[in-house]
């Protein structure tokens, strides 16, 4: 997400422009006072109904088009999803069969076992083992602890079920991404086509596709395993274009130079000199996949995911935390071990004449751990599955903990909470609802003009017109209102912890290591533990936003004060200044750029959250897709899906216009937009 | 003489419509080229490299050495012009012609090594051979061969990140001649290096090409590194070249002031020879000192007496040295 939109021409007209600024403003406020206000016809106020555009039936009607009749000629619709369908399915059953269920022989319940799933010893073991491989002794520890942890509060089968479809939506996500960032690479018309559906695709919020999945799938595995790599797969789409462009030009010549061809240039060159940024790519494909398991399990991913669901469903909040922190577990040891695999040192050639397992001790060792476990399986159960007898659950206690502490702090949290929505939320919610959309409309459109010239005007005018077209005006309002009082509450929270940070070195040191974990938390954990303490409702959903959009607040306010030339901090100090003076008046001005840039991601992480937090009850545009997706209505929650994504790209491009009008003003070099 | 690389009347312009426009206007100026918003990087260009030379291309900062040599290797299309290698006109010649030039006759060294991140230096050197498809066995007997030449056995396994610049450089050189190029380019090799590395590396070059005798293109920005180095020498400036012509000739004979600012702070004793001051004559009895010695090695043979016998390669007297001469070029600078 860049400021791509704004040309130098577009900045000089609203440079040149400047004088009549305020002017403008005035105009525009008063128009919108007027149309708020004054009596005006009431279509004006409300997107009248008559003429709203029937988009979601549309859509509707063109999937089930799409399953009935289309065709590319040599093959229907259908038979390219059973296709796709096929491709995830083998793998999935394999690694199914060999983590969790075993291998069968005969379907359902007649199904008899063949060969049992790997052992619980073998499969810890090698973990560890990669984990040793990868970054020695401390990272083995670390991977065996979580493993561990997994398997003693009783979590192994949901958790293997969980990694297999993590095993194999990976892979897929890494392949498709990377092929298609090559891709992009290479043809810059592709990429120009390919560059707004990879934004859309990261904005609209994951609820919103499991609809259509849903419908052309089926309910079950290998659609969730679809929708996981769907969401996991536009940053190393990204992140491989970007990667093979940063590869040095000499690089390149070289390849040219040895007489490479294309592919050659690409598979042997360009991807290996890439390595260091496509593992980032890597983990975050691992990253977002683990992100997505609960979401999926929401359209038949068993595994963890579907434990939490089932018991934020039941307000079991023992047993959704235990499944929670397994998906941690796992999150933890996937995300370090893929880390350290792509910091590792290559260690020198070993010698060629060593006999294989020399050479390959780590292999070697994992598949004599195989074979012993299988053999010592069949002669002690326990090995085989780990007995439930040795199992401990907190879930009992934690249960405890919560009655006590609602029994004893109830009244406090709930004083807490009802002022906080009698006083803010309530009247800013009717505020929000008030407002007409025709005023609304124009003083965004007013903003993009002001901001980023003709074309970002455009873009945010039909956007909004487009919300209130399709029947989502009510809601929008209602998410943004959501999502804007998180964001100021995330802000006011997350600039001054930055600032605190950008001051001292220690500080910092302790809250990156807090946000680093904040980072790798699924997002639905945040819900347990205020729904806990607050139940259900619009506070609850803000604080859980709160939670976890701080993070971007606090990241780019630190990035913002550190990036400040050390330069102009010294002439402040020589010109006298003082502490206050110069962070008030030199850094944190000259920081503002950074900061803005910080707020739109928090923008970005509340909006992704609203759509979780609608499992808490709340009533705006993640709430329309939750119910579209019990319903399986396809129109409806892609409807309800894009107009989330509008209302990103409508706060992305006008905050990136100003940050970019503020670097341009500061006259600060053009750092590329936003660095997430 | 038979010119192994020749390049005629070719340009690089930089910028939108560049072909359109040159095809219009065939030699535009700087204004007419900055009028239309074009980088003419590469201006009219006439070089002829004969086989077995060093040809040093020396200019400053921005004055189109880079484009230059990747258009004499076509790694960038010269908006208009000629290059003939070995005859061939390589602009006609299409991408499978291209790359099988590129696999047998060329190689390139580069400034910052462009060495390969994930091969061990092995590796590394073999890379192109592995290009070509050659089989492990022999391309790995052949790059051990040029890490040898180069001095880096024991590192074989080394990965490029454990290696000092000197030494990535040295594997970079290996690899470019691992495949015998004929054609040996050469963009800013020793750039990189600090000093003492660099003078180290230009030894090694010496030493190097006086064994292997390649047809070379050198670039450089350091005037020194040229005129040690150099068979011959072109001066760029803002995309053309100034003056061509040997050490001594740019020395003795700067074609413009341009020039003449490099050659100031030159030593001439150190770069002109004994066979362009001696005169003729028999000196029969005099210390003798060859014709391709530099004057300032023979400013310390003349022992007490006014002149040196001077004699070719074959030791067969062709004139004499009088030191009258040395002292007048010596004061001169
Ligand atoms: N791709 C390009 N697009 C536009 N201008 C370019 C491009 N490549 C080079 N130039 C311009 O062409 C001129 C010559 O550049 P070149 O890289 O050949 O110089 P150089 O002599 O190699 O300099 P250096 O010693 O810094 O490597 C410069 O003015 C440069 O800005
Ligand atoms: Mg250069």
């Amino acid at each position: 997400m860049t400021a791509s939109a704004i040309t130098p021409r577009d900045m000089s007209t609203s440079t040149t422009g400047r004088n009549n600024y305020p002017v403008v403003w005035l105009i525009a406020l008063a128009v919108f006072a007027l149309l708020w206000l004054a009596p005006v016809p009431g279509w004006i106020d409300v997107y009248p109904k008559a003429w709203e555009i029937p988009a979601s039936r549309w859509i509707s009607a063109a999937m089930k088009w799409l399953v009935n009749e289309a065709s590319f000629g040599l093959f229907t619709f259908t038979e390219f999803t059973r296709f796709l369908a096929s491709i995830i399915e083998a793998p999935y059953r394999l690694a199914m069969s060999l983590l969790a269920t075993g291998f069968l022989s005969g379907q359902g319940s007649s199904a008899v076992q063949v060969a049992p799933p790997l052992s619980w010893v073998a499969v810890i073991g090698i973990a560890a083992l990669m984990g040793h491989a990868a970054g020695g002794r401390a990272l083995a520890l670390l991977v065996f602890a979580c493993f561990a942890f997994i398997l003693v509060f009783g979590q192994w089968q949901s958790a293997m079920a969980t990694l297999a479809s993590v095993l194999v939506a990976v892979p897929i996500g890494i392949a498709g991404g990377l092929l298609l960032g090559i891709a992009a690479y290479r043809h810059p018309r592709f990429e120009r086509a390919l560059t707004p559906v990879l934004d859309v695709m990261q904005t609209v919020p994951a609820f919103a596709y499991l609809v259509p999945i849903l419908f052309l799938f089926g309910f079950g595995p290998t659609a969730a395993i679809l929708a996981t790599v769907i969401y996991a797969l536009p940053p190393m789409a990204r992140i491989t274009a970007l990667s093979l462009r940063q590869v040095a030009p000499e690089i390149r010549d070289l390849g040219r130079m040895v007489g490479a061809t294309r592919r050659q240039l690409t598979w042997r060159v360009l991807v290996p000199s890439a390595r260091d940024s496509l593992m980032v790519g890597v983990n975050q494909v691992i990253m977002l996949s683990l992100n997505m398991v609960i979401i999926a399990s929401m359209i038949g991913a068993g595994g963890l995911g579907f434990d939490v669901l089932a018991a934020l469903r039941r307000l079991d909040i023992g047993a959704g935390l235990e499944a929670g922190l397994a998906i941690v577990a796992l999150a933890v040891a996937l995300d370090r071990l893929s880390q350290a695999f792509a910091q590792r040192e290559a260690s020198p050639l070993a010698d060629r004449g060593a006999s294989w397992p020399a050479r390959h001790p780590h292999v070697a060792a994992g598949l004599a751990l195989v074979a012993a476990t299988y053999l010592l399986g069949l002669l002690l159960p326990a090995f085989r599955t780990w007995p439930e007898a040795w199992e401990i659950s907190t879930g009992a206690y934690l249960s405890e903990m919560v009655k006590w502490i609602n029994v004893n702090f109830f009244d406090t949290f709930e004083a807490v909470k009802n002022a906080v929505l009698l006083n803010v939320l309530i009247p800013f919610k009717r505020l929000l609802g008030e407002l007409p959309w025709l005023g609304v409309t124009g003083l965004l459109a007013v903003a993009g003009w002001r901001l980023g010239g003709v074309r970002l005007m455009a873009t945010v005018a039909i956007l909004s017109f487009l919300i209130a077209a399709t029947g989502q005006w009510e809601k929008a309002a209602i998410t943004v209102y959501l999502c804007g009082v998180s964001v100021l509450v995330a802000a006011l929270i997350g600039i001054p912890i930055g600032i605190m940070c950008a001051e001292n070195e220690r500080v910092w040191r302790v809250v990156s290591l807090v946000i680093d974990t904040l980072q790798t938390l699924p997002s639905f954990v945040y819900l347990m533990p205020v729904v806990m303490l607050f139940r259900v409702g619009d506070f609850s959903a803000m604080i859980a936003v709160v939670a976890y959009a701080v993070v971007p607040a606090i990241r780019y306010t630190v990035l913002g004060l550190t990036r400040v030339d050390p330069r102009v901090v010294e002439a402040g100090r020589a010109m006298g200044a003082t502490r206050g003076q110069i962070l008030w008046r030199i850094r944190l001005k000259l920081a503002l750029p950074e900061i803005l840039l910080g707020l739109n991601q928090t923008i970005m992480f509340a909006l992704s959250m609203l759509v979780i937090t609608a499992l808490v009850g709340t009533r705006d545009l993640g709430q329309e897709v939750y119910i579209a997706l019990t319903k399986a209505d396809t129109g409806r929650g892609l409807v309800a899906g894009l107009a989330v994504a509008a209302i990103a790209i409508i706060a992305d491009r006008l905050i990136s216009a100003g940050a970019a009008r503020t670097r341009a003003r500061l006259g600060l070099a053009d750092s590329g937009g936003s660095a997430s | 003489m038979t010119a192994k690389l020749s390049c005629r009347h070719v340009w690089k312009l930089f910028g939108e419509g560049a072909k359109a426009f040159l095809a219009d206007t065939p030699s535009p100026d700087a204004a007419a080229l900055s009028a239309r918003n074009l980088v003419g990087a590469v201006r009219d260009i006439n070089l002829d490299v004969a086989e077995g030379e060093i040809f040093v291309i020396m200019g400053l900062s921005g004055s189109g050495k880079s484009t230059l040599v990747r258009c004499l290797s076509r790694l960038i299309e010269p908006t208009a012009g000629e290059i003939l290698f070995n005859g061939e006109n390589l602009l006609a010649a299409d991408e499978k012609r291209m790359i099988e030039i590129r696999r047998h006759r060329m190689g390139m060294v580069f400034q910052h090594f462009a060495l390969l991140p994930h091969l061990t230096v092995l590796d590394n050197v073999a890379f192109p051979l592995s290009i070509q498809g050659m089989d492990r066995a022999a391309r790995e007997t052949r790059a051990r061969e040029m890490i040898d030449l180069v001095g880096l056995t024991g590192r074989e396994a080394f990965y490029p990140r454990q290696l000092s610049g000197g030494q990535q450089q040295r594997v970079g050189i290996a690899r470019s001649l691992a495949v015998e190029p004929e054609l040996w380019f050469l963009d800013e090799p020793f750039s990189a290096l600090d000093p003492l590395i660099r003078r180290e590396m230009q030894d090694e070059f010496v030493r190097l090409q006086s064994k292997l005798k390649k047809t070379i293109v050198f670039i450089t920005h350091d005037f020194d590194e040229a005129i040690r180095l150099a068979d011959r020498i072109a001066i760029m400036k803002d995309g053309e070249i100034v003056q061509t012509g040997t050490p001594e000739d740019l020395v003795l004979n700067p074609a413009t002031d341009y020039v003449r600012e490099f050659t100031r702070d030159v030593a001439q004793a150190k770069v002109v020879r004994v066979g362009r001051l001696m005169q003729p004559g028999d000196a029969s009895g005099r210390p003798r000192v060859a014709a391709t010695a530099r004057i300032s090695e023979a400013a310390r043979l003349f022992d007490g007496g006014e002149t040196l016998a001077v004699v070719d390669a074959n030791g067969a007297p062709v004139g004499r040295l009088e030191r009258r001469d040395v002292a007048d070029l010596m004061l001169r600078g």
